[in-house]
């Protein structure tokens, strides 16, 4: 723990950027509470990156977490949003339980397949389910917070944003902390070499299991804020699209800085709205140059914009992650 | 890689930042009309639907500003305001398009939004602008279930929902007796499908009692290969053939169908196919019953208001205007004719979003497409006639032309307020005044 910043600085951080959302314009309001949730599923996939596996599926954990709030919102009018979240992680949560341990004997392209493959049979079973508006999908009402509605469409936008900038921050705490701990520096070992993890002792099947899990409860609360923030849901929130787009926050933010997933997602999320706004016939391709463009010049993410001068003199555990090779770029 | 160059990449980063969060500041300008446009420019959407509208929305536009539309919108702009459009892609799924819409009202702050096509997506953004309280039109997008579901102050549509295309078929088929006593149907796997299907087997049940379903297929959406749907379909043999299938998928279904015959086995009725025709051409069979959504296109009935417009889009596109144009057009007319009763009401000022939405309900305009009527869900839910007809390959115009029109008025084919579409048709269309 002699790195990095410590967790009470990272709290006021959390605390300082949420109430930065007061002087926010409304809209950026609601494009930072989907960056926020977008960026807490990609941190999800940054953890299970860690072991060397990348899901292609956690549309599947997301869909679950917001159907599974939405319905229980619907059916018995609970529209708390802390509460929300709680119920979207569990539901995320009970999933990956069921799903991890099995998928966990899988490796690399393999385990990637698995999870896209389960994700899209969920997507298929949803556009079937006419009762839950097939692929139309349904809407749900405004949460409300600890019994306080908010009619005031800033307030309520603030108040999503506070939630999502919160539980995104403590979060992105927890997984600094996970990281640096015995259970993270052994998802890394997993990593390189998973045989030598299992000759030390320890199960690697369980340490993706449990960071496959952490995965999906990021992804579940993920989906409630997306059903929070949107009101709305169909079964594109399990389509391989939306899978695929939190990978790519993930793959723009690199693995080294939890603030560079939130910076990423942020980033992703201007660059369409504006290149939507002034280029609506070429969006898509401004946001593929945009991608592009960080792969090229930011090979490791744009995490590396600030991280690269201290990890040099770190842990072995990071160093052997070839942060040390290679300075040459840009 | 030093500290220097770092700190100047973040104070490029910084300034690109604000130069962004510049260029969206509003411009302040009292004598226009913001107005949002979404549509599909990408996507399996936009050839049929999207890039159509956008282009009936571009003439449109450009007409009104310049006061060059027929009586009685020969107004410039919205009464004396010029129009300025902005306009977005509605491809991406539905949360982009919440996100999208906020953007557009709290951003770039327009006086209203027009557009959207996709049924998901109109479900979806519909809350949104209710909770702003900002004004919004749908133009497009099928389902009943938005005013059916819901009830909105902000949200108007301004063209009929889908149950008239399926009611207003069965009751074509019905004038023109059409001989159904074995039926099959293909649509695709989603919303559109699944809805059309369901409420054009309960028409048929109403006024083809004994008719009976023999194949019902449900392809996915963009499945583009039908060999086997095709293969059940000739082997069934029925007497009509139903889909609602649009876009790439009608025009694979068509070219893989015809050659193995069954446009010859089974009478095809395809509930909004107008869009496919000139992509086809001499491809589509002779004698498919065909609808539009509406009397649009070849099926538009002849007045100044639509002669300047069919005329006017094939000048500037090079071929003629079908549904999505049309219901644009009808929509940007409707919010014209609302901003003008509004005006004429708060002695010419600029109306506000509550002026613009009393003005709106319950409003009646003329259309390139005929009349169109909000008179469902309180005045925020328009219906209108519909015409349907067959096809006939004119080799002079190199266009496939329809023969025996026949149009049904707005309440024959519509349901009456407050009663829920499917109730209706399933509790024999009661209260359907067809003249």
């Amino acid at each position: 723990m002699n790195k990095g910043m410590h967790p009470l600085v990272m709290i006021g951080l959390v605390g300082a950027v949420t109430l930065f959302g007061r002087l926010l314009p409304t809209w950026t309001l609601s494009l930072a509470t989907i960056a926020a949730a977008n960026a807490l599923i990609s941190l999800g996939i940054v953890v299970l990156a860690r072991t060397g596996n990348i899901s292609f599926g956690q549309g599947l954990f997301y869909a679950a977490g917001g159907y599974g709030v939405a319905l229980i919102a619907n059916g018995w009018g609970l529209t708390d949003a802390v509460a929300q979240v709680i119920i979207g992680a569990v539901c995320g949560g009970v999933l990956g339980l069921v799903i991890g341990p099995l998928i966990a004997r899988y490796s690399g392209i393999f385990f990637g397949m698995l999870t896209l493959a389960l994700s899209m049979v969920f997507y298929g079973a949803l556009v079937k389910s006419t009762a839950l508006g097939g692929s139309d999908g349904f809407n749900v009402g405004r949460p409300t917070l600890f019994g306080i509605g908010f009619s005031d469409p800033r307030e309520a936008d603030f108040m999503l944003y506070a939630v999502s900038v919160i539980t995104t921050g403590l979060a992105g705490i927890a997984a600094t902390i996970l990281f640096r701990s015995e259970f993270g520096l052994a998802s890394l070992a997993v990593r390189e070499n998973n045989l030598r993890v299992e000759y030390l002792g320890l199960s690697a099947n369980r340490i993706i299991s449990l960071n496959f899990v952490i995965a999906a409860i990021f992804a579940g609360a993920s989906g409630a804020f997306a059903l929070m923030a949107q009101r709305h849901i169909d079964p594109q929130f399990a389509y391989w699209t939306t899978s695929g787009e939190f990978v790519f926050v993930a793959v723009l933010a690199g693995n080294q800085s939890v603030a560079a997933v939130f910076v990423a997602s942020m980033a992703l999320e201007l660059v369409r709205s504006f290149s939507n706004l002034y280029l609506p016939n070429t969006w898509q391709l401004v946001l593929g140059v945009f991608l592009l463009g960080v792969i090229l010049f930011l090979p490791r993410g744009i995490g590396s914009l600030w991280v690269r001068d201290r990890r040099r003199k770190s842990t072995p555990a990071t160093a052997s992650e070839g942060t040390t090779k290679k300075e040459v770029v840009l | 890689m030093n500290r220097l160059s770092r700190a100047r990449r973040a104070v490029t980063l910084a300034s690109a930042a604000a130069i962004s969060l510049a260029l969206a500041a509003p411009a302040s300008a009292q004598e226009t009309f913001k107005l949002g446009i979404v549509t599909f420019l990408s996507g399996p959407a936009a050839d049929s639907f999207g890039v159509p509208a956008r282009n009936g929305g571009t003439f449109v536009i450009d007409q009104l500003n310049k006061g060059g539309a027929p009586s009685p919108y020969e107004k410039v702009g919205f009464g004396g305001m010029k129009i300025e459009p902005i306009i977005i892609d509605e491809n991406g799924g539905a949360t982009k398009q919440v996100q999208e819409l906020r953007n557009l009202y709290q951003r770039d702050n327009v006086d209203a939004v027009l557009g959207y096509i996709s049924s998901g997506d109109c479900l979806a953004v519909a809350p949104i602008a209710e909770e702003l309280k900002k004004m919004l039109v749908l133009m497009d997008c099928g389902t009943p279930r938005i005013f059916e579901e819901g009830k909105y102050n902000y949200v108007f549509r301004t063209a009929a929902h889908a149950t008239m295309d399926n009611v207003g078929l069965i009751r074509y088929m019905k004038a023109k007796n059409v001989k159904m006593e074995t039926l099959s149907a293909i649509n695709q796997d989603y919303a559109w499908g699944q809805d059309s299907r369901a409420d054009f087997v309960a028409a048929a049940g109403q006024l083809y009692p004994n008719a009976k379903l023999v194949t019902d297929l449900l392809p996915k959406f963009g499945a583009g290969q039908y060999g086997t749907e095709i293969s059940a379909l000739v082997s069934a043999g029925s007497d009509v053939v139903y889909s609602s299938l649009w876009g790439g998928d009608l025009q694979s279904f068509i070219l893989q169908a015809s050659p193995r015959g069954l446009p010859k086995r089974s009478q095809l009725v395809f509930s909004a196919a107008d869009h496919v025709l000139p992509p086809l051409g001499d491809k589509m069979p002779d004698g498919t019953i065909i609808g539009a959504r509406g009397a649009y296109g070849l099926m538009s009935q002849k007045s100044p208001l639509n002669d300047w417009f069919f005329k006017g889009y094939e000048g500037a596109n090079g071929v003629y205007p079908v549904q999505a144009a049309y219901r644009m057009t009808q929509a940007i007319l409707g919010l014209k004719a609302a901003v003008e009763k509004a005006m004429a009401k708060n002695g010419g000022k600029k109306p506000s979003t509550d002026e613009l939405v009393a003005a709106m309900t319950g409003l009646e305009w003329q259309t390139p497409g005929g009349l169109v009527q909000m008179k469902l869900a309180d005045g925020h839910q328009a219906i209108q006639s519909i015409g349907f007809g067959r096809t006939k390959y004119n080799p002079d115009l190199k266009r496939v032309d329809l023969v025996d029109i026949q149009y049904f008025p707005a309440e024959c084919v519509n349901p009456p307020p407050g009663v829920k579409s499917l109730d209706w048709i399933r509790g024999g269309m009661q209260g359907a005044k067809c003249n």
